[in-house]
């Protein structure tokens, strides 16, 4: 089933077009990646789907992008739309708060308030991230002490914690370490059974460990979008062989 | 190579001077001060200075107790905070991440405008405008704590607006976008995440909003009343240790004078008090990154 469709997408910074007439057809409970080189556009599809780009002035968007059936860029409240939908960043960026609080911020955002309610989420949430065992007895510690890969795995559980349907992930391993980026991956996997997770990647060996389709992205246009194998192992267009050939990019 | 050298050293040199300048000026003072104030103090009495409360250097025999302006001017600066550090804090927001640019170009001068105005002509403004008003809403004769809180809480704002706009400038943008994107509104998102970051920041702004207010001296002498008493109420005059010294200081001799000088070290131990909190909460936010 798809749970997020994009059609007949432009999007505009200004004067100059970064993506290209996109189609395309997310399914529920898969993960999909995006891969391209740096400027491909892939990013900022990905920042569309939560209306990240609404910060960035001038940028302007023509086209459909529907999340189960309905159009996100319509009525649909932007707050509701960011809770459904929730993002990590390629940078893991917790609150200079205690790991409690920065898990607790999006349930009491939309109106959590009763502490054992709190404490039970948190609990979930860090279990979900497969971080409760590290961070249990720091919950009250402040979340930038933690290390890098901590940090990122935090932010994880901090966006589960508002019970998102789909998780964007920005190229969230980029900064990482082999061993955190793998943990990640785990992560992904695991989590990819109750939710939709979208990612952004720069490492092609990633995608093809971990995702179900892969999208390639060249010059803001999408060039191709299958499943993973097929993609890497036969893909239907030349620049996409080239790319993960490794002739560019 | 050797006349470089020599360049280097000399201008080496140069600056050592100019840094000790300002050192050499504080020491200056401090000397001053303690020197002519301390015995002071000793001969009047440690306690019955600080905690005395009846100033009357003209009777035989003096006394010379500044409990009432001590109180004085805590009152005044704690007022003139309720007025300013709310006021100041939400500019300073609007003006980090509300404020539309065009505007920006308007508010931002005229807050940086509001820190140049002399302070004689605050005290002019206190007198014509606000004295009046308070004495025809509030009934005393106008001169009062209230009406010395109001202009000071006004002096204090372009202190408090540009630290705090700085240190809410300076917090990462991630930790906005990052509350965003859990669904949070833009105001939560600023007051939940940027405006705690930048905490110790908005503190800074709040201490040095303090220290000019207790050091304040025109206008407050114009439009506080100067009466010596610990005001009942807000509308009561009030003598604020910055007022005593201004006002007997031309004609004072002898202990007298000396007791003024005196009551500027208490000032300073106040600013003294002041800086080094501030020092404090500096090191703490850095030591919370």
């Amino acid at each position: 089933m798809d749970k997020f469709s994009i059609e007949n997408m432009d999007l505009y910074y200004g004067n100059f077009q970064a993506l290209k007439n996109i189609n395309l057809h997310m399914q529920e409970n898969k993960i999909t990646a995006f891969i391209g080189p740096s400027g491909c556009g892939k990013s900022t599809l990905l920042k569309s789907l939560n209306r990240m780009n609404d910060l960035v002035e001038g940028c302007k968007i023509t086209g459909d992008i529907r999340l189960d059936g309905e159009d996100i860029y319509g009525d649909m409240d932007i707050n509701i739309l960011r809770k459904r939908v929730g993002m990590v960043f390629q940078k893991a960026n917790p609150f200079p708060m205690s790991v409690y609080d920065n898990i607790a911020f999006g349930p009491r955002t939309h109106g959590v308030k009763s502490k054992r309610k709190l404490d039970e989420i948190v609990e979930e949430s860090l279990r979900a991230a497969a971080i409760w065992d590290e961070l249990k007895d720091r919950l009250k510690k402040s979340a930038l002490g933690l290390s890098g890969g901590q940090q990122q795995r935090l932010c994880i559980a901090r966006a589960l914690a508002v019970k998102p349907e789909v998780l964007l992930m920005d190229e969230a391993t980029s900064a990482l370490d082999p061993i955190s980026t793998g943990k990640i991956e785990e992560l992904c996997l695991k989590l990819k059974n109750e939710y939709t997770i979208i990612m952004v990647t720069h490492n092609m060996q990633q995608a093809l460990r971990i995702a179900d389709n892969t999208a390639f992205f060249l010059l803001g246009e999408m060039v191709e979008y299958g499943d993973t194998d097929s993609v890497f192992s036969s893909p239907k267009d030349k620049r996409t062989e080239e790319y993960i050939t490794g002739r560019f990019g | 190579m050797r006349l470089s050298r020599l360049k280097e050293k000399a201008m080496q040199g140069v600056f050592f001077l100019t840094a000790i300048t300002s050192i050499a000026a504080v020491v200056t003072i401090c000397i001053f001060l303690f020197y002519n104030g301390v015995p002071a103090m000793a001969e009047i009495g440690f306690f019955d200075f600080l905690g005395g409360q009846d100033w009357s250097p003209k009777n035989v025999p003096a006394s010379y107790g500044i409990f009432d302006m001590i109180v004085g001017s805590v009152y005044v600066t704690a007022d003139a905070l309720v007025i300013g550090v709310p006021i100041g804090i939400l500019t300073s927001i609007f003006l980090a991440r509300f404020c539309p640019a065009p505007l920006y170009k308007i508010l931002k001068p005229a807050t940086e405008l509001l820190a140049g105005i002399p302070s004689i002509v605050y005290g002019f403004f206190g007198l014509m405008v606000i004295v009046p008003l308070v004495r025809n809403n509030f009934g005393g004769n106008g001169s009062s704590l209230l009406s010395a809180s109001i202009v000071l809480g006004i002096m204090i704002l372009p202190t408090i607006i540009g630290v705090s706009e700085s240190a809410l400038r300076a917090v990462p943008e991630s930790y906005y976008e990052g509350a965003l994107a859990l669904g949070a509104t833009k105001e939560r998102s600023i007051f939940k995440t940027i405006l705690p970051a930048a905490k110790s920041g908005v503190l800074a702004g709040v201490v040095l909003g303090i220290g000019r207010a207790i050091g304040e001296t025109m206008a407050v002498v114009l439009i506080a009343g100067n009466q010596v008493q610990i005001p009942s109420s807000l509308t009561d005059g009030v003598r604020t240790l910055t007022a005593n010294i201004v006002l007997e200081m031309g004609y004072s001799t002898g202990l007298h004078r000396e007791a003024l000088i005196a009551t500027g070290v208490v000032l300073f131990v106040f600013i003294l008090l002041i800086t080094l909190s501030m020092q404090a909460i500096k090191s703490r936010g850095e030591k919370n990154g």
